[in-house]
Order: structure tokens, then sequence, then C-alpha cells
């Protein structure tokens, strides 16, 4: 029997990636790129979605090609629905509609944390771990229960990695390959543990007041040499992982689950891997995390969880395949965990 | 609670430390300053068997911050909890938190009881082992009755009548300015035979008289019920209807606390 084949996109945030997968969750094709802005800037909507335009048709092409697969063998379409910017969003919702219309293809909406979820668990092999999604826009600690992803701590401001991000601008790091990948670079260098805040709130986490504390402190103790970049960016490391591995710790006593999942471009980060692994190995309990080929957000992830939602027959007919800024996570019946394919 | 100093000069652990909150319960307990005779003694004992692992007796659960022995405290039944390092942290973030916490956890739970909340009676505080010696309360957690009533249909009366005991005994915290911080339904248990509510794990309290502070306490027990107990219907309403009965501050808590609601990221909204 032929293997059902889907082609994934994702431009949520500033990657756009388009991806080839099969059911089983071999990845045929995965090619992505990454809008890079200059260092101390972030990434602004309009130049996101242009910078996107300009690059999804190029990586069509390519993907199909690594692929070795002609849009015939595909069987639907994925693309990400949300949550994310809303102009980047659009550009993969216009060119799968595009693309449906043309080769006559049904689309699967998919959501990006969900996605982010089960290309983890294929690639780790993870059963049913708890799972920490840390990136540059959401922070959750996610574990399924009853026909869905539940949310169990988040963030109640920002995301970890925006905070990564924005302090990065602080310190003028270069965003090439991303801000949160310098200041782990940086962070090994440091030595010095400066006192931050601590802010966890049940199995919840806050890190805008660390953000504000530390930008102001950074400028005051450079300008008076008490401390130098390398250990402002360890000691926010330091804290700001803590409080991630305390909530994720949190959410495995109150579910009474022993194996953790870390997604999410943050997840990429080996220092906050460590903790992890030091805290789940206290626990019993066992480490899954991936590298930022399946971290970082990519149109595999989309393509396997839309093909999922498909082979259980779902699908998002023309008229409802719009996107959505917010979009929870517990919002989707995920319902391929509840029954096997027979 | 006031550090007395001169009990400190024993030298190793398990020194107990009279609070605000002792007066009463220490009566109740027929806990005077007998322990310096013949504690001691005990206390000197647990100490010698503290080489291996369970040096406090029989471990019961390792929670995320903590693991719970229960033990014998002055021949009466007792659990310590013990704060352990974690190894993750940086040494001086973890210090700093673990003894912050203890401390915290024991003022926290003396306040509870001094505004009528049911909690474990604080027998000892250990600052060196990062131990809480308190009271053993024997019955179910919430979290196990709930689920059972999942499993084999919701008793009616069991369920109005444990909802309304948490609503009561959050807007007696709250009302005295206690944050519980962690009120998740594991941290509550119901005493075998009276069914009474007590209140454990104080370790994320604080005091706090900000509807802010409150309505996110109440947020974090909403959570934790949808996202564990979802089939048991709606028992945050009949908590929060037990809630508004009793707390005296409740309007500007409930207007918070929808704002709460609205806070997560990512919600659905319309408009």
């Amino acid at each position: 029997m032929k293997q059902l084949i889907a082609l994934g996109f994702e431009g949520s945030a500033n990657k756009i990636g388009v991806g080839v997968v099969t059911l089983d969750g071999t990845i045929l094709s995965n090619p992505r790129h990454t809008y890079i802005t200059p260092p101390g800037q972030g990434f602004l909507p309009r130049e996101t979605a242009q910078h996107h335009l300009q690059h999804v048709l190029p990586l069509i092409k390519s993907a199909l090609e690594t692929a070795n697969i002609t849009p015939d063998a595909i069987d639907c379409l994925c693309y990400t629905k949300g949550p994310g910017m809303g102009a980047p969003l659009q550009v993969a919702a216009v060119v799968v509609r595009v693309l449906s219309q043309l080769w006559k293809k049904p689309i699967v909406a998919v959501n990006h944390c969900v996605a982010h979820i089960e290309m983890g668990r294929i690639v780790t092999g993870a059963q049913d771990p708890v799972v920490l999604y840390v990136s540059g826009g959401n922070t959750q600690v996610i574990a399924y229960s009853e026909g869905r992803y539940r949310i169990f701590g988040e963030t109640i401001d920002i995301a970890v990695g925006n905070c990564l991000d924005r302090f990065a601008r602080v310190l003028t790091l270069s965003n090439d390959p991303s801000p949160g990948y310098n200041i782990e670079q940086l962070a090994k260098k440091g030595a010095l543990f400066l006192d931050l805040p601590y802010a966890v709130k049940g199995m919840d986490v806050s890190f805008s007041g660390i953000l504000s504390y530390i930008e102001a402190t950074a400028v005051e103790k450079l300008k008076n040499n008490e401390c130098t970049p390398a250990d402002l960016c360890y000691s926010l490391q330091e804290t700001v992982f803590a409080m991630l591995v305390e909530i994720t710790e949190r959410a495995m006593a109150h579910c009474d689950k022993k194996d953790v999942l870390i997604v999410g471009g943050v997840g990429c980060n080996e220092r906050l891997q460590q903790m992890m692994r030091i805290m789940c190995e206290e626990r019993g309990g066992r480490l899954f995390a991936t590298d930022d080929r399946y971290c970082i957000d990519n149109g595999a992830m989309i393509a396997y969880t839309g093909l999922l939602a498909y082979a259980h027959g779902m699908t998002t007919p023309l008229e409802d395949s719009t996107f959505t800024q917010r979009f929870r996570t517990d919002e989707v019946q995920a319902i391929w965990r509840e029954k096997s394919l027979s | 609670m006031s550090s007395n100093q001169t009990l400190l000069s024993i030298e190793h652990g398990l020194f107990p430390r009279f609070g605000e909150g002792f007066g009463r319960s220490a009566s109740r307990f027929h806990f005077g300053f007998s322990w310096k005779g013949e504690g001691v003694q005990l206390l000197d004992m647990e100490i010698s068997t503290s080489e291996n692992e369970d040096c406090f007796g029989t471990l019961l659960k390792q929670g995320a911050e903590a693991r719970v022995f229960e033990s014998i405290f002055l021949g009466r039944r007792a659990i310590i909890k013990e704060r352990f390092s974690k190894k993750y942290r940086h040494p001086s973030l973890d210090s700093k938190l673990t003894l912050k916490r203890l401390n915290a956890e024991a003022r926290c739970m003396t306040k509870a009881r001094r505004l009528g909340v049911a909690t474990p009676a604080l027998y000892a505080l250990d600052p060196l082992l990062h131990t809480l010696t308190f009271e053993y309360v024997e019955g179910p957690a919430v979290k196990e009755v709930l689920l059972t009533f999942g499993e084999h249909g919701i008793v009616e009366e069991r369920l109005d009548d444990i909802a309304t005991q948490i609503g009561q005994a959050i807007a007696n915290l709250h009302d005295g300015g206690l944050i519980h911080g962690d009120l998740t339904t594991s941290n509550l248990l119901l005493k075998i035979g009276t069914n009474q509510l007590v209140v454990i794990d104080f370790g994320l309290s604080y005091t706090s008289t900000l509807p802010e502070d409150k309505a996110v306490d109440l947020y974090v027990l909403e959570r934790a019920l949808t996202s564990m107990h979802s089939s048991c219907g709606n028992v945050m309403d009949r908590i929060l209807a037990a809630y508004k009965k009793t707390s005296k501050q409740w309007s500007s808590t409930m207007n918070k606390l929808a704002q709460v609601r609205q806070r997560g990221r990512k919600r659905t909204m319309v408009g």
C-alpha cells in the first residue's frame, strides 16, 4: 500500500519552511529559510511576511525536488493556522489555498503548538511525556489528558524566548543564527552569578519582570565594570531555566508522568536540556529532546501533524482555511491519540 | 516567627522553633518545653540513623521539591518534609530558594491555623537539614476523591460538601491576607472520619492583600480542576459560590479573576 504523503507549510514567525513527510514520520525533505534582522533589532510582521513571500516558491520547488516527488503524489496540504504573527501566517495560508485549487488536493489546518509536540514525539519516540514547549512566542507545560493536549502551566506575560531575544538586543548580540544561540555561547564564559528576580506562580511563570530588571541592571553594572555581558547571559539563563525546570517538575508530580519532552526553539539550548536531564534522572524519568533541525519551526512538523489528522478523516474546507493569531493548544481535539489506525 | 537563639545552641538538627501560632497548637498537642530532656535524646537517635538515605522514616512521596516521610516525633505520628537541594539549579540560587521557602512555609502554615483553616500542626523546623516536622493527617486527597467520582459517578452531596469546604477555606485564608500559591487538588486533604478539609503544602505561600494575588490563587485552582477533573462537572463554580458567601472582599477578587482568566497567552478572543 502506498504511504500517505503530506506537504506542510510553516510561517508563523520569522521562519518559512516547507516539508514533505510520510505517515510513519519519514522526512523526505524539510527546507527552511530564516529572516535574520540586524543586531539590536527584532523582526516586524510586515517585513517578515515580505521575506516569506520571496522565499516560499523556491522552497516548495526545492522541497519537491529533494523528496523526489511530483505534486500528484501528495495526499494533503497542511499549513499553520496559528498561533503566530498575523502577516507571516497569511503567506502560508494563501499559498496553501492556491495550491489546493491548482492541484485539487485537500487542506488540513494545523495548530503550531500541537505540531511541535507531535514532531517531538515521533522523532524521539516519547510515548506520553510532559511537554515543555519553549520558543520565542510560547512557553507552556503541556500534557495529554482526555483527548486534548492540556496546558498545565504557561507564561502569564512574555515567552521565555522573547525574554532572551530582547535581552540579546540590549547587548546587541547577533541574530544569526538566532539570538538565543548567541546568548548560550556567551553564557558559557560567564562566572559570576547575579541575583535576579525569580517568578514562579504555581505552575505558571512570568518573565517580564526579570527582563525589565536585567535590562536596567545590565546598563548600570556594565558601565561600572561590575560584571561582563557573559555573566549577565549566564545569570539570566540559570534563572529562567531553573524556573522552567521547576514548573515542569511540578506538572510531572501533578499528573504522575515520568518523561519530559522539550520542544520549540529554546529547546535546542543545551544548558536547558542538561538541567532538565538532571531533574528527570532524579525522578527516575527520561528526557527527550531534539536538535535544531526539529526543535526550530519547520515545515515537516506541520506536514506530519496534518497528515495524522488527515489519516483520521480530518480535512479543512477551503472556506474555513483561515489563520488566527490566537489558537490555544487545548482547542485541538487530538483524535489521532484516541484511536490508533487499524 | 521568632527565632529562639538559645535553641540554636543544640548542635544538630530538628530543634523546634516556636512561632507566633504555636501558643495554641502547643497546648493542644501537649507540646511544652519537656522536649529539653527526653526530646533531645530522641532527636539524637534520629540523627544517628541519618547516615542512610531514608533517614527520616518511611518515604511516602517524592514531590516536585520535597520528600515526604512518615515518622514518629515525640511519640506522635508525624510527617517530615525535607526540601532537598536541586542539582540542576545554581547553588546560590538553590540555597536562597530552599531556605526562603522553608521559612515561608512554616510561617504560613501557622498563620493559616490562626485564621481558622485546618492545617497540620507544625512540630518543628530545621534550617540545616531543610526539614519541617508536622502532624500526620489521615485521609485521602481531594484529587483522589474527585478521580473516583470521575470513574464511578458523582456523589452530589459529597461533592457539594467538598466544594463548600474548599471555598470557605480559601476565603478565610484570603481574608486573612494569606495566599496559598499552589492550590491543587493534591494539596487538599479530607480528614478520615470527620471529612474535614485540611489544607497542606504552604511551600509557595505568601502574605498579600491584593485582589490580584487572590485571583491568581483561585485561577491556579481552577486550572488544576479543569485540566485534571473535567469529568466532575463544574466544581469550580460551586467553590466560588462558597467563596463569595464566606469572603468579605469577594467582589474585588471576582472582578480580578475575570481579568486574570483573559491573561493567558493565545486565548481566543472575539474582536
